[in-house]
């Protein structure tokens, strides 16, 4: 094993937190760090927020500088593919054909976006989950629809943008483009935006302020768009002019307008200069096709991260087994990534300390292996609203909805499961209430008993 | 040790405010980090290495 590196795929927050503690608990053999894209690891959430908006430049969403990427001494393999994985020799094949053989495999290749048959053969239409896809809808957003005007900041008239998805991304992107002073539709199989990640009641709070914004809401399925043969100056690709919905769709209430026309063939028009595509995604596991390797949903691991011996999981990317929530379980946040890539690769050189003394710090005692139990977290902010979660919100059974003050999008919210509290929501409660509730959550508790303790956590003073 | 915040950044987790309450907190209005020691004692120098990993948004920088 001796001389063998760590290797690290997918080089985002999950991938660099793993590379982070691998050093950092004492890894001092080589340590490789490969990643698809071509940029140095950079955050993504402020991809839909202030990058999008263009309060930002893409320097500002560097995870870390060459600097300081420096003293942990990577062999960093941008622009870099890995598409193969030997699971028995721990053999990683990238797709400039070299073969590498790991003392043990970090796997953080998160999720990619899903998008509709045929779109990205159409000019105009987008996804919004890379660096390079965002800053492709920040120069549309920014130059507007008028041709040759210097934008909507300069006068020139909003873009018709057609946001299909009104999840988490698509809220969030959805309000940018309205202060960007876009016209902008949401359109959502599901009436209320975000129900599936927040439920009904608190989507519909957050329904209340797009329409306030003049977001238009539309429900209904989306059956494929319509084009304009393509300008040449845009390339070879036909330009998106409408979205088209399956029949049957309907405005969901308040909408400004009667806005759409029929298509020919039945089904509803929404007319689109741009269009954006935000209906989830799909873990990044095509690559490994190792029969050895459950890929169901995500990459399967048990408590402590690990699919297979000297393989882990992290991120987006790893469906593993939750010890307090008993069930097997996936997060796209932020927040899970970074915990999650420094526990896999805590766990990677527990296990490997006593079969690999070369590379594992000589006088530091082995560390156990330990289960991966966090209480998760998430945040989004659209507009002024931000919103804040500890726990599970997503497949409650049970929700309770306290609106603290409706104009202000004051919010509180618990989320159970088979009787127990699971979850919480806040926007707008001042920071230190926010944090007494994490602990509420942390383990599944019984309803009622964590109802008192919110109350106690938010009684004024 | 000395400590450098980019708050510009910061998203109000609060995370760095669990581990290192004595070195972090948030503002009331909108729960952006507040640095109260930008020079911690030995003895918080491992809360601030986990808060500064732990920090969604990378806004804590720790200087040796
Ligand atoms: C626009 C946007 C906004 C978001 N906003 C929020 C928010 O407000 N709050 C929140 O909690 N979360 C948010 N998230 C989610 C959060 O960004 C993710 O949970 C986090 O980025 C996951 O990190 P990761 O390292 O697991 O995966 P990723 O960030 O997806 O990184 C995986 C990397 O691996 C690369 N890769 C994939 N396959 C391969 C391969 N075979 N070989 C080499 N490299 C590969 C990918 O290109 C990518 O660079 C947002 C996400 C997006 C896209
Ligand atoms: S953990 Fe980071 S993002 Fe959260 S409050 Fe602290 S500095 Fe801000």
């Amino acid at each position: 094993m001796t001389g063998l590196p760590i290797a690290v795929v997918g080089a985002s927050a999950a991938g660099l937190a793993a590379a982070e503690t691998l050093r950092r608990s004492g890894w001092r053999g080589p340590l490789t760090l490969i990643g698809d894209e071509p940029h140095l690891p950079y955050d993504r959430p402020p991809l839909s927020k202030q990058l999008l908006h263009g309060a930002w430049a893409p320097e500002k969403l560097l995870l870390r500088t060459t600097d300081q990427l420096a003293p942990l001494d990577l062999d960093l393999r941008l622009g870099t593919r890995a598409t193969g994985l030997d699971v028995a020799t721990r053999t990683l094949t990238l797709d400039d054909g070299t073969e590498l053989a790991c003392a043990g495999v970090i796997i953080a290749t998160g999720v990619a976006a899903r998008t509709l048959p045929g779109a990205d053969r159409i000019a105009g239409v987008h996804t919004l989950r890379t660096l390079d896809d965002a800053l492709a809808l920040r120069s549309r957003l920014a130059k507007g629809g008028a041709p040759g005007s210097e934008g909507v900041a300069a006068g020139g008239r909003g873009l018709r943008l057609v946001i299909v998805g009104n999840g988490v991304l698509g809220c969030e992107a959805a309000a940018v483009a309205r202060e960007l002073g876009h016209d902008v539709t949401l359109v959502g199989i599901e009436a209320t935006p975000m129900a599936a990640a927040v439920g009904t009641e608190v989507g519909e709070l957050l329904a209340e302020e797009h329409r306030a914004r003049g977001v238009r809401l539309v429900t209904g399925a989306v059956a494929g768009f319509e084009t304009a043969p393509a300008d040449p100056a845009d390339g070879g690709d036909p330009r998106v002019t409408a979205v088209r919905l399956a029949e049957g769709a309907a405005p969901s209430g308040g909408a400004p307008g009667g806005s759409g026309e029929t298509a020919p063939g039945g089904g509803r028009l929404l007319p689109a200069d741009l269009v954006l595509v935000a209906i989830g995604s799909r873990p990044a596991v095509e690559w490994l096709d190792d029969p050895a390797l459950d890929t169901g949903d995500g990459l399967r691991c048990d408590a402590y991260c690990a699919a297979a011996p000297g393989i882990y999981a992290a991120g987006d990317v790893a469906r593993w087994d939750h010890p307090v929530h008993g069930r097997p379980l996936r997060f796209e946040h932020r927040m899970n990534a970074t915990e999650q890539g420094m526990a896999a690769a805590r766990n990677l050189l527990a296990e490997l300390a006593p079969s690999a003394p070369a590379g594992a710090e000589e006088a530091a005692p082995a560390q156990e292996r330990r289960p991966f139990a966090p209480v998760p977290y998430f945040w989004s902010d659209q507009y002024a609203v931000k919103i804040q979660a500890y726990g599970l919100t997503a497949g409650a059974d049970r929700v309770e909805t306290t609106v603290v003050d409706r104009a202000e999008r004051r919010v509180l919210a618990l989320y159970g499961r088979d009787g127990s509290a699971v979850g919480v929501l806040i926007a707008g409660l001042p920071p230190r209430q926010v944090r007494a509730l994490r602990a509420v959550v942390a383990a599944p508790l019984p309803w009622e008993e964590a109802r008192e303790r919110i109350a106690a956590a938010t009684a004024p003073g | 040790m000395k400590i450098t915040l980019d708050a510009d950044k910061c998203c109000a987790a609060g995370q760095c405010v669990l581990i290192a309450p004595e070195v972090f907190d948030q503002r009331d209005e909108d729960g952006v980090v507040v640095l109260l020691d930008a020079a911690p004692p030995a003895a918080q120098h491992d809360a601030v290495h986990e808060a500064a990993a732990i920090c969604p948004a990378a806004v804590i920088e720790v200087h040796a």
